[in-house]
């Protein structure tokens, strides 16, 4: 049975500099893999669709005729599975969170990928 | 690394308090009574456990039989039991602490015995 | 002919983490009887199984609790590969080790914190918190997120750690056990604590073993049980101490997630020096068809997630039943015949994480 067991560490922590950081005037601390919100790049999407259907909250909506793609940055919750299985790489991960925002609603980006055309295919028969 | 199978034993409602009370003389632990929904029947589980050793019994009703409670063997059954009776509907006879169905409110009363509701994608949740 | 007086206890109350509501039958300052009553959480989402694909609910599955919620996705994981019979690489095996344990590690230490809040001793909570940011900067350097991990999938693991990153976190256990040992030997020797702690809420050895308790709870009154002893995942390869205390009281229940901290760190150590070289994940094709109780060893106790598919992508049920939810009724038991200002300490010490308990 001690006494006054915690005054050795408690005069330790008065002597060092405070450990909490002064978010949000002071950045928060992240790693290079930290999720924050989802990137997309609308120069890359070619309109597949498998980020819509891997979606666990269903937040990505897409319409192919009006090249829309929509995001509720609100019902996302930052799983990176639309990052890891987008195959032309369009969505991307940053380390920042979404700011806060007073009402809500979702978030637009256009599409401006175009198909390449494909080169006409010359006569195989001899 | 794949682990042993697992094998559950299917008895009928009127045998349940004989094989419940083989496991209490036994000295076995209750691990949780559950149920599941399927088709129109629903399957409940007892799962008991001693030294690591797991067992399963199983039995199927329809969803106005009545089952008897096993709190008379194990006091801690009432949890599991008021559970089932809040959220599937399947009543039990001789629950030593009876909630009467305010255990876990919802807002639709046994929900999981009724088929999901659609939300359609993008709305406001 | 003394009067009974009911006071409710919760759901909001400064030292519960999550709402639970007891009604105390009370004569006098001493508590008669009590009645619990749960529900201000319940979310639904084992419905959610019916309308997710079960790749997909991996994400469901980690967000039912805030604090364990790395055990719940693995769990998961293993119950469906348990079920398809995938045999997943050995290096993911020892990977979802060394993030259980450090998950394991931040629980307790959020627990100790919480404890000292509720018999009022601040100073040591936020020592407590200190530490654990050490533990939660580690999670997210490997895996990207502070709480809700996400690196498990049915078939292996998405992130990989590499061997260099592995021996640093190694080392640096040796600090973080100095930092526990010291705020250990506070909980466990001070003179004030012992008078708060000691012969508060005892549950005898056979009570705990037949109403059903799990983790510290039964461990704290000398019921050897941990389901790690099972051997799943790389656990059947390392070695597992299993911790008890005899006496069955609060301050046993302290003392044995206070050791159980060091023999955490303890199995890092050793899965980071058996981890084999290799790929972290297998490809996986089909749909489950059957079913499977799979248990694991949460930091509370004993999870159990029973799941149960028919060969379509969605799973007919996926049932989770936590550790909290088989220790209320010893928590009833324990409470029946304590003061009215033990009542906080008490249901603290049983762990309680009720948002995993309604799902």
């Amino acid at each position: 049975m001690a006494f006054f067991e915690m005054v050795k560490t408690a005069l330790r922590t008065v002597m060092q500099k405070p450990v909490t950081i002064l978010y949000p005037l002071q950045a928060a601390k992240k790693t290079p893999i930290s999720r924050g919100h989802v990137v997309f790049d609308g120069s890359t999407c070619i309109s597949c669709g498998i980020c819509l259907r891997r979606c666990p909250s269903q937040a990505i909506v897409l319409n192919k005729e009006a090249k829309s793609w929509q995001i509720n940055r609100f019902r996302c919750v930052v799983c990176n599975s639309c990052v890891d299985t987008c195959p032309t790489k369009s969505l991307t991960m940053d380390t920042r969170y979404t700011a806060p925002a007073a009402v809500q609603g979702v978030e637009t980006f256009t599409i401006t990928y175009v198909k390449p055309a494909r080169p006409e295919k010359k006569d195989e028969s001899g | 690394m794949i682990m042993d199978t697992q094998t559950t034993t299917g008895i009928d409602v009127g045998k349940l308090i004989g094989s419940v009370e083989r496991f209490r003389n036994e000295g076995y632990r209750l691990v949780q009574i559950g149920c599941t929904k399927v088709g129109e029947q629903y399957e409940v589980n007892y799962s008991f456990d001693k030294d690591y050793h797991f067992e399963n019994i199983r039995i199927t009703i329809a969803g106005d039989t009545e089952v008897p409670s096993i709190s008379g063997m194990y006091w801690s059954a009432f949890a599991y039991e008021n559970e089932m009776h809040d959220l599937f509907g399947i009543q039990v006879r001789g629950m030593n602490i009876d909630f009467k169905g305010t255990f876990i409110r919802t807002a639709v009363r046994y929900p999981f015995s009724q088929p999901p509701v659609t939300v359609t994608k993008g709305d406001k949740p | 002919m003394s009067k009974q007086i009911i006071v409710p206890f919760g759901p909001q109350h400064p030292v519960l983490p999550e709402p639970i509501h007891l009604d105390l039958v009370l004569e006098d300052e001493r508590v008669i009887d009590v009645i619990p009553s749960i529900g201000y959480i319940h979310r639904g989402f084992e419905k959610l199984v019916e309308k997710r694909e079960f790749t997909d609910y991996v994400y469901i599955a980690e967000r039912t609790c805030g604090i364990c919620s790395f055990v719940h996705g693995a769990t998961y994981c293993q119950g469906i590969e348990q079920i398809m019979k995938i045999d997943v690489p050995e290096r993911a095996e020892y990977l979802r080790v060394i993030w259980s344990e450090y998950s394991r590690l931040h629980s307790h230490l959020l627990w100790l914190g919480l404890f000292a809040d509720s018999f009022g001793f601040e100073n040591l909570f936020m020592n407590a918190w200190k530490i654990r940011e050490d533990i939660l900067d580690v999670m997210e350097q490997t895996t990207g997120g502070r709480v809700i991990q996400g690196s498990c999938k049915v078939g292996g693991v998405r992130r990989d750690i590499s061997n260099e990153k592995l021996d640093a976190m190694a080392k640096d256990l040796d600090r973080i056990d100095r930092d526990m040992k010291e705020l250990t030997t506070v909980f466990l020797q001070d003179s004030s604590i012992q008078h708060r702690l000691r012969n508060v809420g005892v549950i005898s050895r056979d009570d705990a073993y037949h109403l059903g308790a799990v983790g510290p709870t039964a461990r704290g009154s000398g019921v050897a049980i941990d389901t790690r002893k099972l051997g799943y995942g790389a656990y059947d390869r390392l070695n597992v101490p299993v911790v008890t205390d005899s006496c069955g009281d609060c301050y046993s229940r302290c003392a044995v997630r206070a050791r159980e901290l060091f023999t955490s760190t303890d199995l890092i150590r050793q899965a980071v020096k058996k981890i084999p070289d290799g790929p972290i994940d297998v490809k996986v094709t089909g749909v489950p068809d059957g079913e499977y109780f799979m248990r694991a060893e949460q930091p509370r106790g004993e999870l159990v997630h029973y799941l149960k598919g028919n060969g379509t992508k969605f799973l007919v049920r996926s049932r989770i039943r936590t550790p909290t939810l088989t220790n209320i009724p010893p928590l009833i038991k324990m409470l029946q015949g304590c003061e009215l200002a033990d009542v906080p300490v008490i249901v603290l010490s049983i762990d309680p994480c009720i948002s995993c308990t309604e799902r």
